[in-house]
């Protein structure tokens, strides 16, 4: 198995809650897509190409303040269970992991991680420079992301045209090759029926919505990431602003749905959370995607306030290490094996045993 | 993944749907999905595909010589048929070689053409290199300091005063 111990907080900082409104966003994730002039992209190049790139900017990175000390990962050289691990934990794309339906892992395929902040190699573009940070954090994640970016551009050469600016594989990312995403919570605008109002109206104005994991991914736990849609013809700072402005919005209609359940039906939500609450508590047996329904029925819990003594941190956690990856990893089970069920209840009722006598 | 209709066949299509408030998403294959009157996704992965088969003909007009001929970019080797059957280009070269059809479907994407976010010169390219290395090192002493690593930034003070 992959040591992710080289990673600060095994790659989950983002995951402490700490972050402004962690009660309603898990995470804010900022990538920048560039590529290195000189070479094919990605899906026209040859094994010995991305090498190539690859040992370019390990020795680029090298000689940075953000990536001197990068934990490196060779998704090529790693089993499925520990791509997935990585995927799990929001540090590689499907895409680099080789988990597309019928995908498989490109040679070259790379991450360099160093706390908070990446480069994916070899991924559809040449670099995916990437940071995720704790609760809703465009600026704090941007800032950070841009300077990586000023560090590895004063010593590659990218790709750059005076018209559309940094040159990607796919037109979708040309311009600033910048994507912001949101990881927000909305079980109330759910409830209440008015999320696909509110998702249609994203697309009206430019952003986008998908699953947890991302690009491809479903909505699971009511889970939406919600993210811009263009990335030419505005700056960063306009095109974060756009983004930040609606997710406030967003923000607001699910405070609003919140407060809306609690005064006509507050009955009905007790009864739910509580129930959530129960299962996970008790429940002998339990799939990944049951075990996200009823932790979203949780979060809404304690985020209302309905359910004290169960931090969002704690919740954070069990949402990571409930996952098949991470779970078959921490059993010594192969992926896929019908005790992890059984497994993935036990280790939540443990989890929320513990809690409750800290609690107390 | 197998499909939730036939349990046979590979599930390709992800149908998320919102029905009484519960979200739900129905994993099926490409038979099964037509069945349902779901749209396969169009071309191959790329999340461009409905797009680009919806702009095939467009990009295969007469206005478009490129196109009509299968003109290959030159450095890469790659033709218009590749990206509309990819979603992605072969290198940055053919953003230059098909930069009148890029343009048409830039402006349609992200209504506009022109990047108007940082700018960027290729270090060791422009005149001012030298000035551009000095900004370089400026900017990294100023990460240093702002992460407290006051040796690095010590050692990047020095060799500025070389430098100026």
């Amino acid at each position: 198995m992959i040591d992710l111990t080289l990673l600060a907080d095994g790659g989950m900082g983002w995951l402490d809650a700490s972050g402004p409104s962690s009660h309603l966003v898990l995470s804010t994730r900022i990538r920048l897509a560039r590529n290195l002039a000189g070479y094919p992209f990605v899906g026209r190049n040859s094994d010995r190409e991305r090498e190539t790139i690859l040992r370019d900017v390990e020795a680029a990175a090298a000689d940075t303040i953000l990536l001197r000390r990068a934990a490196r990962f060779r998704l090529d050289r790693l089993d499925q269970g520990d791509r997935l691990l990585l995927h799990e934990r929001h540090l590689v794309s499907r895409e680099l992991a080789g988990l597309e339906p019928n995908g498989r892992v490109r040679y070259g395929a790379a991450l360099l991680a160093q706390d908070r902040i990446g480069v994916m190699l070899n991924e559809e573009d040449h670099l995916r420079l990437q940071g995720l940070h704790s609760g809703f954090a465009l600026e704090a994640a941007y800032a950070e992301v841009d300077r990586l970016d000023t560090e590895l551009g004063s010593r590659l050469g990218f790709a750059f045209h005076p018209e559309f600016g940094y040159l990607t594989a796919c037109p979708t990312n040309v311009g600033t090759g910048l994507r912001a995403s949101v990881l927000i919570h909305l079980p109330g605008l759910v409830l209440t029926k008015e999320v696909t109002r509110v998702l249609q109206g994203l697309t009206q104005v430019g952003l986008t919505f998908r699953g947890l994991y991302g690009e491809g991914s479903e909505v699971v736990g009511n889970f939406f990431q919600l993210s811009n849609q263009t990335t030419l013809g505005k700056t960063e700072a306009e095109l974060l602003d756009h983004l930040g402005k609606v997710v406030r919005q967003v923000m607001e209609y699910e405070e609003q749905a919140r407060q809306v359940l609690l005064r006509s039906a507050p009955a009905i939500i007790e009864d739910k959370v509580w129930r959530a609450f129960g299962l996970l508590r008790y429940a002998r047996s339990m799939s990944f995607d049951e075990a996200m329904n009823l932790l979203s029925g949780v979060r809404l819990g304690v985020g209302t306030g309905l359910v004290p003594g169960v931090s969002m941190y704690t919740l954070n956690k069990l949402l990571v290490h409930t996952q098949p990856a991470h779970l078959a990893a921490a059993e010594g089970l192969p992926l896929g094996d019908p005790a992890l069920a059984i497994r993935r209840a036990t280790h939540v009722r443990r989890v929320l045993e513990d809690e409750a006598g800290r609690r107390a | 993944m197998t499909c939730d209709q036939c349990h046979e066949r590979e599930a390709i299509v992800h149908l998320t749907q919102i029905v009484d408030a519960e979200v739900t998403t129905l994993h099926l294959c490409e038979r099964c999905a037509a069945e349902r009157g779901v749209e396969a996704p169009a071309v191959g992965k790329s999340p461009l595909g409905s797009f680009l088969a919806a702009m095939g003909k467009e990009l295969e007009g007469a206005a478009l010589p490129g196109a009509a001929t299968g003109e290959a970019c030159a450095r890469c080797g790659a033709t218009l048929r590749n990206f509309r059957e990819t979603g992605r280009l072969g290198c940055s070269e053919c953003w230059r070689n098909f930069e009148p059809q890029l343009r048409e479907l830039v402006r349609r994407l992200h209504g506009s053409t022109f990047h108007v976010g940082e700018r960027y010169s290729v270090p060791g390219d422009d005149a001012g290199s030298e000035r551009s290395r000095l900004g370089a090192l400026r900017e990294q002493l100023r990460v240093a300091i702002e992460t407290e690593n006051f040796e690095l930034a010590a050692e990047l003070r020095d060799r500025l005063r070389v430098m100026e």
